[in-house]
Parts: structure tokens; C-alpha cells; sequence
């Protein structure tokens, strides 16, 4: 029983963070620029470097 | 003359106060994430109820959705910030405190917390050193974590480890876009004010931070 709370305890806190951030992606979602001809490529660039990094970090767990 | 002059000045002006900008919120950012951290270490001494924790980070959402929209221009402002922030670092105790219970807890939550400052700190370098404006993302971004957001609904009722998971990966790569979007809108001029820029960031680190401990404690062998 004490599980179920929680669980409602945690839905009502994602709802809240859905309902908070809700304004602001709209705005962003109508009013991104437009991006430029290799602007994805600067941008995949670090998350790649993100992505080694965290599997580099797991690796260092197992 | 006069025109040449205005030209040469402005752009000094807007780099001018475009580092003020970058200097208060990296210091508030740092008071804040010792301060939340602080919080985190009472919290696993005190070792509250899971459901008490839930409880201070729904406090400190109330605090972020009604009470810093009408402080962020005042002093006030800092005050709520660290309510906010030392709310969610007490909250943070109850998954620490499992996670430091493992055998290998200590090293899991070390390489989390060394993994989060490496990963900001690059990020953060990048976006300042290119100075590329990365608003074109903005859209991507929150669209991304509204998806991640319903996915994590579902999984609360659902309980699929693998979609968990994949959440915690996706949520990593989603904050390490946002902490490029919300470094270049500092920089460029999209967001002028510092206290909702260090909680943006503060936000980021906190989601890098729990992700990474979710997928090295579940990836270390010892979950």
C-alpha cells in the first residue's frame, strides 16, 4: 500500500514538472530558429564526446 | 563618426555585460550546487522516508513554478533559489542512501558526482569558447523532455528496467543539449537574468548527476 502512495506520490511530481515546463517548450517549440547548415554537426559533436564518456565512466564501474 | 563609434562601443557593451551575466551565474551556481550538497549529506544522516523526499522536491517545484516567476528580478529571488536548491539536495539523501549501501556504492556514487562535473564543465567550455548560438535546439529540447517526461509517467506504473534505463541515457544526452542551449543564451543575449539561468543549469546537473547513478549503479553489476 505504502508503494502504491508512492507511486501516486511521484506521478503527481512528474505531472507537475510536465504541466511546468509546458509554456516554455511551446513558446520554444514555435519560435526555435531555423538551423543553419552545419549547426547539427556542432552540436552532435559534444554529445558524442558525452556518449564515450558515460560508457568509459561504466566501464570503470563493472 | 558618430555611427562608427556607436558600433565599435555596443558590441563592448554586450560582451561587457554578457561575462557579468556568466561570472554571477557560475557563482551563484557554485553556492548553490556546495549549499544542495550540504542538504544531501544531512538528509543521508537523517535518513527520511523515501515519501519525505518526494515531499521537499514537490515543494521545491511549487517554489520553482509560483514563487521564483515572481522573485527572479529582486533579492528575494537568491533566497528562493536556495530554498529551491537545498530542497532538492535534501531530497536527493533517500537515493544516495541506497545507492552508498551498495558494495559498491561509495565508488558508483564518486564516479557519478566526478562524471557530472566533467560533462558540464565540457560542455559548458564548449559553448563559451565557440560562443555558437545554439537556439535552434530550443525546440528539439523541450520537446525531447516532454517525451521523456510522459515516458517516466508510464514506467512509475509500468516498471520496465530496460525503458528506465533508456530514459536515464536519453535524459543524459537531453540536459548535456540543454546545459549548450542555456550556455549560448547566456552568451548571446536570450536570457538576461542570472538566477533563472543558475536554476536552469542547477536542474541540468541535478538530472546528469541521478541519471548517471541510476545507470552505473544498474550497470555496475551490483543493482
Amino acid at each position: 500500500m505504502d508503494s502504491m502512495w508512492l507511486k501516486i506520490l511521484s506521478a503527481v511530481l512528474v505531472l507537475g514538472w510536465i504541466a511546468f515546463m509546458w509554456p516554455r517548450a511551446k513558446y520554444w517549440l514555435r519560435n526555435s530558429p531555423k538551423a543553419q547548415e552545419g549547426d547539427w554537426r556542432t552540436v552532435l559533436l559534444p554529445l558524442a564526446a558525452v556518449v564515450l564518456f558515460v560508457i568509459l565512466l561504466i566501464m570503470s564501474v563493472r | 563618426m558618430n555611427r562608427l563609434d556607436y558600433t565599435a562601443v555596443r558590441p563592448a557593451e554586450g560582451a561587457i555585460s554578457s561575462n557579468k551575466l556568466v561570472k554571477n551565474t557560475y557563482t551563484l551556481l557554485s553556492a548553490t550546487l556546495i549549499w544542495s550538497g550540504i542538504l544531501a549529506a544531512i538528509s543521508m544522516s537523517v535518513a527520511p522516508s523515501p515519501a519525505i523526499g518526494l515531499g521537499t522536491s514537490l515543494g521545491a517545484l511549487v517554489l520553482l513554478w509560483l514563487v521564483l516567476p515572481r522573485t527572479a528580478n529582486s533579492a528575494a529571488g537568491l533566497g528562493v533559489v536556495f530554498a529551491i536548491t537545498g530542497l532538492l539536495g535534501f531530497g536527493l539523501g533517500p537515493t544516495l542512501n541506497y545507492y552508498a549501501h551498495l558494495s559498491n556504492g561509495p565508488q558508483i556514487i564518486a564516479t557519478a558526482f566526478g562524471g557530472t562535473g566533467v560533462i558540464f564543465l565540457g560542455l559548458s567550455g564548449y559553448a563559451l569558447t565557440t560562443k555558437r548560438d545554439f537556439s535552434f535546439m530550443g525546440g528539439f529540447i523541450f520537446a525531447g523532455m516532454l517525451v521523456a517526461m510522459v515516458a517516466i509517467l508510464a514506467n512509475i506504473f509500468l516498471n520496465i528496467p530496460a525503458l528506465s534505463l533508456a530514459i536515464s541515457a536519453v535524459v543524459i544526452l537531453l540536459m548535456a543539449g540543454y546545459i549548450l542551449f542555456e550556455t549560448s543564451q547566456m552568451i548571446n543575449g536570450g536570457q538576461t537574468n542570472y538566477i533563472l539561468t543558475t536554476i536552469g543549469l542547477y536542474i541540468a546537473i541535478l538530472n546528469i548527476f541521478t541519471s548517471l547513478l541510476h545507470l552505473l549503479g544498474a550497470l555496475s553489476g551490483d543493482d
